[in-house]
């Protein structure tokens, strides 16, 4: 049987490799929007596991803002990129460092 | 009387407000006669006021309250009495002739526009200063006579404010007087503190009470409270009326005009230290170790001041020198519980002293401005009157009978003679080789400059090369000095004639009772009552004092300056190699100059630098302001190796951040 353990446990595991894929990517700001796409499903297992558990519909309503919210800030992130690309004609991340003191 | 009082202090001020303020308006010669006719209100006023305090009617009360501070209010008062009156009598005398006196002195003074109203309003000034000053009531308007003349003294030491050597001599002046008035200044908080008073009267009749009461300014060293404060007082009278070692500004001060040397720097504000010592008579009675330090003291400054005078060769100098020695006889006399002694001495010595420097101002006069006496000689044909006059004086300075001097002076070296505190043998020897001394100098003085072969030259004289550039309007050209103008010469005679019998009142004044209960002297002091008790009349004292001791060592004095500058002119310079030694110490003025130049003066720059090198530079500049600089660049430089500008970094501090946070929050307990 399924416990909330496990759930829990799938969505840190989420969590953990998108947080790596941020840390560790030195290449790829699309690899790094990915990553923050892939926080934020982490963050809605949690939702979903907890709602179904605690017989909530809240969290599952809540999954369906999240997704929203992350469907538009994909948009943006990758209108960024785009203007970004135009401007520095890069988009690896080590070349990306204007605020380096 | 009260509104005489008034006039008599305030019609000086209003003069010199005139003169000051409107000078330009007046022109010279209304700025010497509003003086003038200010000072001789003043004058007349003072004498009606002695003749008034004659008849017994003393005063003492308040005229003005100037502030109150608490419950503590500062009064403007006066305090007339036979002390303060004749202070004010002799103060304004003085100052009259010497305002006359300066219409001749100044007349061709052209130093510096408007030079000459600015001279009249500040002796007026001096005039109202010195007044407030000897007829205070109290303390506090002490303190301001004494500032105030302090003030005016700095002022007209540099009057020739082009001349750098009269700003430094008034510069020094005022420094030195500090010196003093610090300790004046402490002796009268301690006072205050202590009578919880600045009114004479109450403070001298709470005196008697604080007699057994010991303080520890060192720790474990018990001194008197009133030993305390009359010291402190006495170190305020010692700057004032130049003690040794706060002599040193007295002979620089020569560098003013010669008229306010006489009024200032001999007559008049000098004095005001012996002035003020005899009002706290009831105070020093007290106090055996105070008195012993001011005998000592005034021992000291009349002899080593007498042996320098005897080897400068500038006029007005010598005079300055002899200044210094007989104000040492006027303190030895404090120091001897004879303050009528003191206070009469102050009051021949005026006379003789303001005719000496006078005189002097008509030879400088005469010669354009010359004060080397090794530039004189002879003047005694040209310069009648002059002559006449120094010689007068010079005679009563010698304490040569029956003039002024010898009165006063006899009675200061018999009084220390009696007196029984200690160092009164010290100073019993001091001022007896003073008096062979004074004699020395002062003939010396007037051989060098009216006596022996001219050695000045006639057309140098009469063309005056002096520093002054001033107009020949009434020397003429050519020929030998002629005597100075009646406004001159008239001043001198009126001074010449005090100078001779000013002294016959010595029966009144110092072994009458004229002083009455003005002055304290402890029932134990004798020595001015058995002195009383042996006079029997003018004439017996000068019959007695000729077969004195100090009467032959004036003749020797006399006689032996006769020989040297007269008999043997070329000893004194033979004399002078032979001893080289110790013609160079006394032409060093015993290195006092050298030594507050080297160590205070010295001290004080170095200080100074070391302040400026070490305390600003390093410590304020380099350490506080740079190098909190410094040292928010050093931590920047560290910072901004955290900003590295990869948006990883961010992130891994953010996550560690949230982190820690989260482990803070669940670790709260």
């Amino acid at each position: 049987m399924l416990s909330l353990t496990h759930v829990l446990v799938l969505g840190a595991i989420l969590f953990s490799i998108a947080m790596v894929g941020i840390f560790l990517n030195r290449k790829n700001v699309i690899i790094l929007l990915m990553a923050i796409e892939l926080m934020l499903l982490a963050v809605n297992m949690n939702f979903v596991a907890f709602s179904r558990f605690l017989d909530d519909p809240a969290g599952q309503i809540f999954v369906f803002f999240i997704l929203t919210v992350a469907a538009a800030e994909a948009a943006i992130g990758l209108a960024i990129l785009v203007v970004l690309f135009r401007a520095t004609r890069t988009i690896n991340v080590d070349d990306l460092d204007h605020l380096k003191g | 009387m009260k509104a005489l009082y008034l006039i008599v202090a305030l019609a000086p001020l209003a003069g010199s407000l005139v003169a000051g303020l409107f000078g330009r308006a007046i022109g010279r010669a209304g700025a010497h006669w509003v003086t003038i006719l200010s000072v001789l209100i003043s004058f007349a006023g003072s004498v009606v006021v002695f003749l008034d305090v004659l008849k017994g009617n003393t005063f003492d009360g308040n005229v003005y309250t100037w502030i109150t501070i608490g419950d503590v209010p500062l009064h403007v008062g006066f305090l007339i009495d036979q002390l303060s009156a004749l202070m004010m009598v002799v103060v304004t005398f003085v100052s009259l002739l010497v305002h006359i006196y300066t219409i001749g002195y100044m007349a061709d003074d052209t130093t510096s526009p408007g030079g000459y109203q600015r001279f009249f309003s500040y002796i007026s000034l001096f005039t109202f200063s010195m007044l407030m000053l000897v007829m205070s009531n109290n303390f506090l308007q002490l303190f301001f006579g004494w500032e105030a003349v302090g003030l005016v003294s700095y002022l007209l030491i540099g009057f020739y404010y082009a001349k750098p050597t009269a700003i430094f001599a008034n510069l020094k002046a005022f420094l030195v007087n500090r010196v003093g008035d610090f300790g004046f200044l402490l002796g009268i908080a301690i006072i205050f503190g202590v009578f919880g008073s600045l009114h004479y009267g109450t403070v001298f009749e709470l005196a008697p009470g604080v007699a057994d009461i010991v303080v520890e300014v060192i720790p474990r060293v018990p001194w008197s409270l009133l030993t305390l404060i009359c010291v402190l007082l006495f170190i305020g009278a010692m700057g004032k009326s130049a003690q040794v070692p706060l002599h040193v500004w007295l002979p620089d001060s020569m560098e003013g005009p010669t008229p306010i040397s006489a009024l200032i720097h001999a007559a008049t504000m000098v004095t005001a230290g012996i002035f003020m010592v005899s009002r706290m008579s009831p105070l020093f009675e007290f106090s055996d170790t105070a008195r012993s330090f001011v005998i000592v003291i005034g021992g000291i400054t009349a002899l080593s001041m007498a042996l320098i005078a005897v080897v400068v060769y500038d006029i007005k100098r010598v005079i300055a020198y002899s200044t210094l020695s007989q104000l040492g006889y006027m303190t030895v006399a404090l120091g001897a519980s004879a303050y009528p002694a003191a206070m009469f001495h102050l009051f021949t010595h005026a006379f003789f002293k303001a005719a000496l420097f006078l005189a002097a101002g008509s030879v400088i006069i005469a010669m354009h401005h010359e004060q080397d006496m090794r530039k004189m000689g002879g003047l005694w044909k040209y310069l009648p009157i002059t002559y006449a006059t120094m010689l007068i004086a010079g005679f009563a300075n010698a304490a040569f009978p029956p003039f002024a001097g010898f009165f006063s002076k006899d009675a200061i070296i018999e009084a220390t003679h009696l007196a029984d505190v200690p160092g009164a043998g010290f100073a019993y020897f001091c001022v007896l080789a003073c008096a062979f001394f004074t004699a020395l100098y002062t003939f010396r003085l007037v051989f060098y400059a009216f006596h022996g072969k001219p050695r000045w030259n006639a057309h140098d004289a009469a063309h005056g090369h002096d520093d002054h550039g001033h107009g020949h309007d009434h020397h003429g050209h050519g020929g030998p000095p002629h005597e100075s103008p009646a406004v001159v010469t008239i001043p001198l005679i009126l001074l010449a004639i005090p100078s001779i019998c000013a002294g016959w009142l010595i029966g009144d004044i110092v072994f009458g009772d004229y002083f009455g209960n003005t002055i304290y002297i402890a029932p134990e002091h004798e020595g001015l009552r058995e002195m009383a008790s042996e006079f029997h009349g003018v004439v017996a004292m000068v019959m007695h004092g000729v077969f004195t001791l100090p009467f032959w060592l004036v003749v020797g004095g006399i006689a032996t300056a006769f020989y040297l500058y007269i008999v043997n002119p070329s000893l004194p310079g033979r004399l002078r190699e032979r001893f080289a030694f110790v013609t160079r110490i006394l032409e060093n003025k015993y290195g006092f100059d050298d030594f507050n130049q080297r160590v205070f003066a010295g001290g004080a720059i170095g200080t100074g630098k070391g302040l400026w090198k070490v305390g600003d530079v390093t410590v304020i500049d380099g350490i506080v302001v740079n190098g909190s600089a410094r040292l928010v660049g050093w931590f920047a430089k560290l910072s901004r190796h955290l900003q590295t500008g990869y948006i990883y970094t961010y992130a891994f501090t953010m996550i560690i951040g949230v982190v820690l946070l989260l482990t803070l929050w669940f670790n709260r307990t």
